[in-house]
């Protein structure tokens, strides 16, 4: 057979073999090169892998840690909004017992507690006793005495305290066996007093009471406290101290009022029966007014008439007399009028604007002939300070200068009425006597001073003060005269006073000369004085005291001078005051003992305080302002005396 | 004149010189001072005040005819007299010494010597006054009257 095939080169199986092995050949070559490849990239892909791992599980703890917190936050959030709620509820409420058992219930829901009491201390202070508790409705009769060891622990912190379960305080009931109880914290609940606060203080923090306040776990339950859990307890005990003050404060103010309420009702019964009884006297005065006047103008006008008719001369005699009685008998009746109204205040100034000078020209005009029947001289004088017109009450200053006036001619008998009317200085107006004499100006008033004069009998001293009282009569007076009331002077003193003056009597005793006034018998005073004038009027003043006087004009004579002796020394401080200052200093450092001291009073024209305080500073005992009176300076040495200080 | 009316003329003449602002209350003091034992003590005090005020009222005119003058002496000295006179009550010399202090202490020269030469006519006015009112009280003494009180 002949084809026209070719003839292979090789034969059919030899070409078969060696396509397998070029195949092979190949294959075995991809496989290298792959294994190779593979072997070069696996280098690179384990680190890669490695660290993939570990992100994982880096991802997988985080994850793992973040759900925690997230579980702690919102445990923490819960109890926050327990909290919130626990305050809210505590601070709702102004009722202390509510506070108290809110705490507890709602403190052992969000707890989970078995129990929680609270112990308050007694009024003794030395023991505890169990006031509160959540299981017990009416706990009765625990007590603990205040100073165990453990109740001192937690005293002494702020914070919650872990506590033994067998701790007196935690043995609310009685153990049984199988319990293992749970664990216990107490903390302490400080009771503010109402004094803690203070206006700008902030409350003590040593405040000396305390509750104590305990929380138990449920038992046989494992269950820990937690820190967040302790923290809660803690801000818990302070919103509840802050609500007791509260409540506290709130029961204080109620007791007040109550009390405040009770005194008004009393007050205002006790203002009714008053309005009754002025009323009521009122209504006597207005019947009495009337029913006592109509009669008495009866009889003195039909007197008047009877007095034009024909009589004999003992018939005028007669009338007159009538006539004389009943007119006083009519000024007895006003005046006791009067007298009710001006005491009960219901008087009334009729305050207007009238001419002064006519006032008191016209008082002498109606005083002139009752002194010229006795032969009496009245003079009246006026200052050029006295203004022209004044506002006032014109009739009853009339009234009452009239009166002064009218006394001086009834009691004298012989001699002259000198009256003075002058605008008051101020240096008069702080040297008057009497201690109840306030004065208060304002730009334009002024006040009127009316001095009358007269040269009467005088008055013994222990008299005076009978003078404005009404219906105590002098038994020498009523003696001498006719008139007097009783009321007149009285009458004038209220009048004065209604008018804020002042009305009083200087006079000299039974005779006319001055007497000297043995206030001092033997009283040693050293004066210390440089001018020469001044120093001659304290000198006659102290001895007119009955001081015994020596006299030095320097400060170098007074410090040679003065001795144990002097009682009293008394120096002239001028404006520099230097010398004077100077002389207390020596006096002191010469006389360290206080007995032995002479008493060292400054005299002054200054009133400035910076005056009195150096005063003071040099150790003087006292001040003196001039001009001074007599009875200024025996007050003064009077007062000295008994209390070794004027300031 | 009897002692009567002499008493009143020596009444009104004392309220005149009160009215008149020559006197002041403190006169008044004085007078209540005089007594058994210091009979004669108004006259006294008020002698020691006219000395010690020509005393003064001539330092005064020597100090201001000096060439450089002193004003602290001459406050001083009219210190003094405006004590004096205050002592004695002798209201409107001590009213001219505050007077004359004030223009002192300016230093105005001027008004220091129209001041010192009203000073010297208050205190020949109140001089004389005091002089006529001892001669009454002494006129009343002799004729037996008794003196009104202060």
């Amino acid at each position: 057979m002949e084809c026209k095939c070719f003839d292979p080169q090789w034969p059919a199986d030899e070409l078969l073999m060696k396509t397998v092995a070029i195949v092979m050949t190949t294959a075995k070559v991809f496989t290298a090169a792959v294994s190779c490849i593979t072997a070069l990239m696996l280098v690179h892909i384990i680190p890669d892998l490695l660290s993939v791992k570990t992100r994982e599980l880096f991802l997988k703890n985080k994850a793992a840690e973040l759900d925690r917190e997230m579980g702690l936050i919102r445990t923490q959030e819960e109890t926050g909004r327990h909290v919130r709620m626990l305050t809210h509820e505590i601070r709702s409420t102004l009722d202390r017992h509510t506070i108290l058992k809110t705490t507890l219930i709602e403190l052992g829901r969000t707890l989970t507690l078995e129990e929680c009491a609270l112990w308050m201390p007694r009024r003794t202070g030395l023991e505890l006793q169990l006031s509160y508790s959540l299981r017990q409705q009416n706990p009765v009769g625990y007590t603990v005495p205040i100073h165990l060891l453990v109740i001192n622990q937690v005293f002494g912190t702020s914070r919650a305290v872990k506590i033994s379960p067998n701790s007196p305080v935690a043995r609310l009931r009685p153990l049984a066996g199988k319990y293992i109880p749970g664990e216990v914290v107490a903390i302490r609940v400080p009771l503010l007093h109402l004094s803690n606060f203070r206006i700008n203080d902030w409350p003590e923090l040593s405040t000396k009471r305390y509750a104590l306040m305990v929380l138990m776990l449920p038992s046989d339950s494992a269950s820990q406290w937690h820190v967040h859990e302790l923290e809660l307890i803690a801000v818990v005990a302070n919103q509840v101290a802050v609500a007791l003050s509260h409540a506290a404060i709130l029961e204080e103010s109620m007791r007040a009022r109550d009390l405040l309420m009770e005194q008004n009702v009393a007050l205002d019964l006790a203002t009714r029966e008053a309005e009754t009884a002025i009323r009521a006297r009122n209504d006597f005065l207005a019947v009495m007014n009337h029913e006592m006047r109509t009669p008495m103008h009866a009889t003195i006008a039909l007197s008047a008439l009877l007095q034009e008719t024909e009589l004999t001369p003992e018939q005028r005699l007669m009338v007159e007399t009538i006539m004389k009685s009943s007119n006083l008998l009519a000024t007895l009746i006003n005046d006791v009028l009067d007298l009710s109204r001006l005491e009960d205040g219901s008087l009334q100034l009729d305050i207007g604007s009238f001419n002064l000078r006519s006032v008191l020209n016209e008082v002498m005009c109606l005083i002139k002939p009752a002194a010229s029947v006795k032969k009496l001289h009245v003079v009246l004088n006026l200052t050029e300070d006295l203004p022209e017109h004044a506002v006032g009450d014109e009739k009853r200053l009339m009234q009452i200068i009239l009166n002064v006036v009218g006394n001086g001619v009834k009691f004298s008998m012989e001699g002259s009425i000198l009256v003075i009317a002058s605008v008051a200085k101020a240096e008069f107006l702080r040297d008057t006597r009497s201690p109840e004499f306030f004065t208060v100006r304002g730009d334009n008033d002024f006040y009127l001073r009316v001095q009358v004069k007269d040269s009467g009998s005088g008055i013994s001293p222990q008299d005076i003060p009978k003078l404005f009282t009404k219906f105590a009569q002098n038994q020498s007076l009523t003696l001498k005269s006719t008139g007097g009331s009783g009321l007149g002077l009285a009458i004038c003193k209220r009048f004065v006073n209604l008018m804020d003056g002042h009305i009083w009597i200087e006079s000299e005793g039974q005779s006319a000369a001055n007497r000297v006034q043995n206030s001092f018998p033997g009283l040693k005073v050293l004066l210390v004085d440089d001018n020469s004038v001044s120093r001659a009027v304290t000198r006659g003043l102290l001895l007119h005291l009955g001081c015994e006087v020596t006299t030095v004009s320097s400060r170098e004579e007074c410090l040679h001078v003065v001795s144990q002796d002097h009682r009293v020394v008394i120096m002239e401080v001028c404006v520099s005051g230097v010398d004077s200052y100077d002389i207390a200093v020596q006096i002191h450092g010469r006389f360290t003992k206080l007995h032995e001291r002479p008493l060292i009073v400054a005299l002054t024209r200054n009133t400035d305080k910076l005056t009195k305080e150096n005063c003071m500073r040099v150790g003087m005992d006292g001040v003196i302002v001039k001009p001074v009176s007599i009875d200024k300076m025996r007050t003064v040495l009077s007062d000295l005396l008994e209390h070794r200080v004027l300031f | 004149m009897d002692a009567l009316q002499l008493r009143r003329q020596l009444i009104e003449y004392t309220a005149e010189l009160f009215s008149e602002g020559f006197l002041d209350e403190q006169f008044t003091q004085l007078q209540q001072l005089q007594d058994e034992n210091n009979p004669d003590f108004v006259v006294e005090v008020v002698s020691l005040f006219f000395q010690d005020s020509e005393r003064l009222l001539n330092e005064l005119a020597k100090s201001l005819s000096q060439q450089e003058i002193d004003f602290k002496k001459m406050d001083a000295h009219v210190h003094q007299l405006k004590g004096s006179s205050s002592s004695v009550g002798a209201h409107r010399v001590q009213r001219s010494c505050i007077s004359f202090r004030d223009f002192c202490n300016a230093k105005n020269v001027e008004g220091c010597l129209e001041c010192l030469q009203k000073m010297k006519h208050e205190y020949s006015l109140v001089k004389d006054k005091l002089e006529t009112f001892f001669d009454l009280e002494q006129q009343l003494s002799t004729t037996g009257g008794s003196p009104p009180p202060p």
